[in-house]
Order: structure tokens, then C-alpha cells, then sequence
């Protein structure tokens, strides 16, 4: 394998540290400098100065997952798309029409989707 | 670039990497009083004053205060520090303390492609242009990817503290930064198809060389800013942090530098995404009416290369300064919109326009091309 394509990614590596340490660091300073008096009251969860009922983590409503679902599909297709950005001098009419029908099939699907109420918030 | 080793290139980018992020941070933390000095300003208030200041005096009058409140970051992050850090019982402990890092960390990283000047030679590298990682010639979907790990930190964050309304904050948010990361996405591949590259320092040359993309592109910058808007979570579309509903959302559980992490990630992810669209749309680092390179190779002396490379860096700074007081007039102006009004914008609206901004650009790129134009003006007796 040739080293020199992963030279680029040599900084990368090094601002992640950077990052980690920063990450680290914030919260253990915070730990360490702040004062502790825990109290049960102080523990409790939030929930607007009344005793927390039952338990929060609950299964989510489905129109979340819904939209997880559909930005899943869009995000693919415009990662498919990138490399056709980038090149699309190069690839001249036949990538241009390629990409149309590849589109096309798509921007069916959401209207599909659409029609079917998908994209409706109620 | 041309080191000599992995371990030169990663001391050097150490200093440089360190040096960036440090005015990174420096800047997020005078962001936050930006926003307060300007919000207080166009709402007939005076804002932040006490926390330092240059005394003047006057004779026979009280002294004048020059710069009143520089120092109200600083005392921020003092108080910050010194506050009770509380882990409330009920959260799960291992992501609890994950979600903040995992929300700052990508912001972090993002900063490696944003080229701050053109060619530089820093402790005998030759950098093509100024920026951390100037090597990554997928600048772009480098980006796309590391802004996908930011929405772990608000769902695992809102997930793990176990409240309801972090739970509640936590989801909504989610479904909000992922509906509009795909106008985000789409509207990203308008400059690079203009530009035939995915590299963030072609993209400018390519504006340098025609102009900058705003001008040529106005829809995609607009729709590229207000997705922006609401993939960071700024008003009019800070629903997570709706207070009349949410109180805070996500991060309601948190104290201390733990709460401030989520602050600072959402501060810096102000800087970094004025970055993003001044360098993809207002012509980044370059000096507008100058041609810096014409400059450099005729004057041909170092003092002169370094003064332009200053120029550029003052005049990215002021063009990123420029977009962060537009999102602070946005905040002061517009009420927060509904929901399902949010969504709605998102599919219903930006999705469509900048699908269609990317099929008629590449129709007319390529039509361009191949000569489709120029046929068409002659047979038109052109």
C-alpha cells in the first residue's frame, strides 16, 4: 500500500488529538475545581420542580424514524451524486443523462412519498 | 506540501493546528459577547459593561469607559469553572459523559480544511494554502461527514440524562439537523460543480478567476445560509431550546463545563459554518478588487507575501465577523417558527429548490461544454 495517500490524513490525526485533549480537559478542570455538596433533591432530574414521574426513556413516536428512514435514502443519493459533481466536465452528455435518470427515479419516489403523506407533521 | 516525514508534518501541524484552535476558541468566546452586546444594542440595551474596561479620564468629569465588558468572557468561563458539576442519579454514566466530547470533538475537526490564506512556507513546508490539513483534497465530504457525527452528541446527550425533556429536546433536534443536512448536503455540490473540485482552496481560486458565488449562485447561498441556520439550531429555528416547552432540551441535565461544552460546540459551529459559506459563496480569504496573486509574483519579496497573506487572514476574519452578526440580526428579527412549519421548510421547500438548483446548474455546466451555446448563437446569426 502506498503511504504517501495517507500523509494527507497526518494532521487530521493530529487536530483529533488536539480535539481529545480538549474534550478531556474541560471536564475533568470542571470536576476538579467546582465544589461538591450532593443532595438527593439536587440528583433528582429535571422536570419543572415536581417529583420526575415514571421513567423518560421511552420508545420514540414513529415519525421520527420516519424521517431517519427518508434521510437515509436522500443522504446516499447525494453522496452518489458527488462524484459526478466533481467530474462532470469530464463525463460530458453521458453522465450528464446517466445522472438525469438517476434523479428522476428519485424525485419519483418523493413524490410518491409526498403524495402518501410521508412528509406531513401533525 | 512537501515534508520530509509523518512526524515533521505532525509537529508542525501541531503548532499550526494548536495555534488555529486556540483563535477558534478565543473567537467563540468573544462570539458570545458579540451576540449579547449586539442582541442588547438592537433592542435599546446597553449589554455586558462592567467586566473590564479602558478608563479615560476627562478633567472635571466622571472617566470615560472605553471597551466596557471585554473581559465578560473570561469571567464566564471563570464562574463556569468553579460551578457544582451534578450528575443526576438516574443517567446512564459511560454516555452521559461521552455526549459533550462527541459534540465538540467534530466541530474541532472541521476546522482542518478551512484554508485561512493562500500559499504559505511555515518552518520549511511549503502549504499550498493555509490550513490545517491542506493535503485533503475531499475537503467537502470530509465536512458532510464529520457534521453527521455532531447529531450523536445532541441524540446520546438527551438519551442518556434520563429527563424528559432532554429525551424530548434530544429527538426533535435530531430530526431537525437531519432533515436539513440534506439541502446542507445538496446545495454543497452547487460550488463544486461550478468549480470542478472538492477541494475548498479551488473552490475560492475558481471564484477569484470568475467571481464569487453568491453572485453567480444567489439561491444556493441562501439556501445554503438558512440551512445552516437550522442545522446549527440558531434562531428562528432553536426549537430544541424552546423554552416555554423544553426549558432547554438536550442538554437540561448538564452543569458546569459539561453544560458550557454544548455552548461552546454550538458557538464554534457558528464560526465554522460562516466559515463554510464564506469560503463557498463570498470568495473566502480573497481581497475583493485585488489580485493578490498578480501582486505577489511581480513584487517578488517576502515582506510583500506576508503582508498579502495578512491581508487575506484579516480579510477572511471580517467576512466570517460579517455572517455571524447577520445570524445575530436574524435572532433578534424572527420569531421561532413551529414544528411541523420547521419541517415543512425543510422537505417541502429548501429540498426541492436546491435539487433543482443542482439538475439546472449541471444541465448548463455541461451544455456549456459541449459547445451548445455557442452553436446555438451562431445558427441565430450570431
Amino acid at each position: 500500500m502506498n503511504v504517501d495517500y495517507l500523509m494527507p490524513y497526518v494532521p487530521v490525526a493530529v487536530l483529533l488529538g488536539i480535539a481529545l485533549f480538549l474534550a478531556l480537559l474541560l471536564p475533568i478542570l470542571s470536576v476538579s475545581l467546582g465544589p461538591k455538596r450532593p443532595h438527593f433533591r439536587k440528583m433528582q432530574p429535571y422536570e419543572s420542580g415536581m417529583t420526575a414521574v415514571g421513567k423518560a426513556q421511552r420508545r420514540y413516536p414513529v415519525k421520527f424514524y420516519r424521517v431517519a428512514v427518508l434521510f437515509i435514502l436522500f443522504d446516499i443519493d447525494i453522496i452518489l451524486i458527488m462524484p459526478w459533481a466533481v467530474a462532470l466536465r469530464d463525463l460530458g452528455l453521458f453522465g450528464l443523462g446517466a445522472v438525469m435518470i438517476f434523479i428522476a427515479i428519485f424525485i419519483i419516489g418523493d413524490l410518491w412519498a409526498w403524495k402518501k403523506g410521508l412528509l406531513e407533521w401533525d | 506540501m512537501n515534508a520530509e516525514s509523518a512526524g515533521q508534518l505532525a509537529w508542525i501541524t501541531l503548532v499550526v493546528g494548536g495555534i488555529i484552535t486556540f483563535a477558534v476558541i478565543t473567537g467563540f468566546a468573544y462570539t458570545t459577547l458579540l451576540e449579547r452586546k449586539v442582541l442588547a444594542r438592537l433592542q435599546h440595551r446597553v449589554g455586558p459593561n462592567r467586566a473590564g474596561y479602558v478608563p479615560i479620564p476627562r478633567r472635571g468629569k466622571k472617566e470615560r469607559r472605553l471597551l466596557g465588558g471585554f473581559m465578560q468572557p473570561a469571567a464566564d468561563a471563570v464562574k463556569l469553572f468553579m460551578k457544582e458539576d451534578i450528575t443526576p442519579i438516574y443517567v446512564d454514566n459511560v454516555v452521559y459523559n461521552l455526549a459533550p466530547m462527541l459534540t465538540v470533538m467534530p466541530v474541532i475537526l472541521t476546522l482542518a480544511v478551512i484554508p485561512w490564506a493562500s500559499s504559505v512556507t511555515l518552518f520549511g513546508i511549503d502549504y499550498p494554502y493555509l490550513a490545517i490539513a491542506p493535503g485533503l483534497n475531499v475537503a467537502l465530504l470530509f465536512v458532510l461527514a464529520i457534521t453527521s457525527i455532531e447529531v450523536y452528541g445532541v441524540v446520546l446527550a438527551g438519551w442518556s440524562s434520563n429527563s424528559k425533556y432532554a429525551v424530548l429536546g434530544g429527538i426533535r433536534s435530531t430530526a431537525q439537523m437531519i432533515s436539513y443536512e440534506l439541502a446542507l448536503g445538496l446545495t454543497l455540490l452547487v460550488p463544486v460543480m461550478i468549480a470542478g473540485s472538492l477541494n475548498l482552496n479551488d473552490i475560492i481560486v475558481s471564484q477569484q478567476e470568475t467571481a464569487w458565488f453568491t453572485i453567480l449562485q444567489l439561491p444556493a447561498s441562501i439556501v445554503f445560509f438558512v440551512a445552516a441556520l437550522a442545522e446549527m439550531q440558531r434562531a428562528p429555528f432553536d426549537l430544541l431550546e424552546a423554552e416555554q416547552e423544553l426549558s432547554s432540551g438536550y442538554n437540561v441535565e448538564y452543569a458546569g463545563m459539561r453544560f458550557a461544552m454544548f455552548f461552546m460546540a454550538e458557538y464554534m459551529k457558528m464560526i465554522v459554518f460562516s466559515a463554510l459559506w464564506v469560503v463557498l459563496f463570498l470568495g473566502g480569504y480573497d481581497i475583493p478588487f485585488i489580485n493578490e496573486a498578480a501582486i505577489v509574483s511581480s513584487a517578488d519579496s517576502t515582506v510583500v507575501t506576508i503582508l498579502i497573506a495578512a491581508g487575506q487572514v484579516l480579510s477572511i476574519i471580517l467576512k466570517i465577523v460579517f455572517s455571524l452578526f447577520l445570524m445575530i440580526w436574524i435572532r433578534a428579527s424572527w420569531p421561532r417558527l413551529r414544528y411541523d412549519q420547521l419541517m415543512d421548510l425543510g422537505w417541502k421547500t429548501l429540498l426541492p429548490i436546491s435539487l433543482l438548483n443542482v439538475i439546472v446548474t449541471g444541465v448548463m455546466i455541461v451544455l456549456a461544454e459541449e459547445g451548445v451555446f455557442n452553436s446555438l448563437i451562431s445558427a441565430f446569426g450570431g
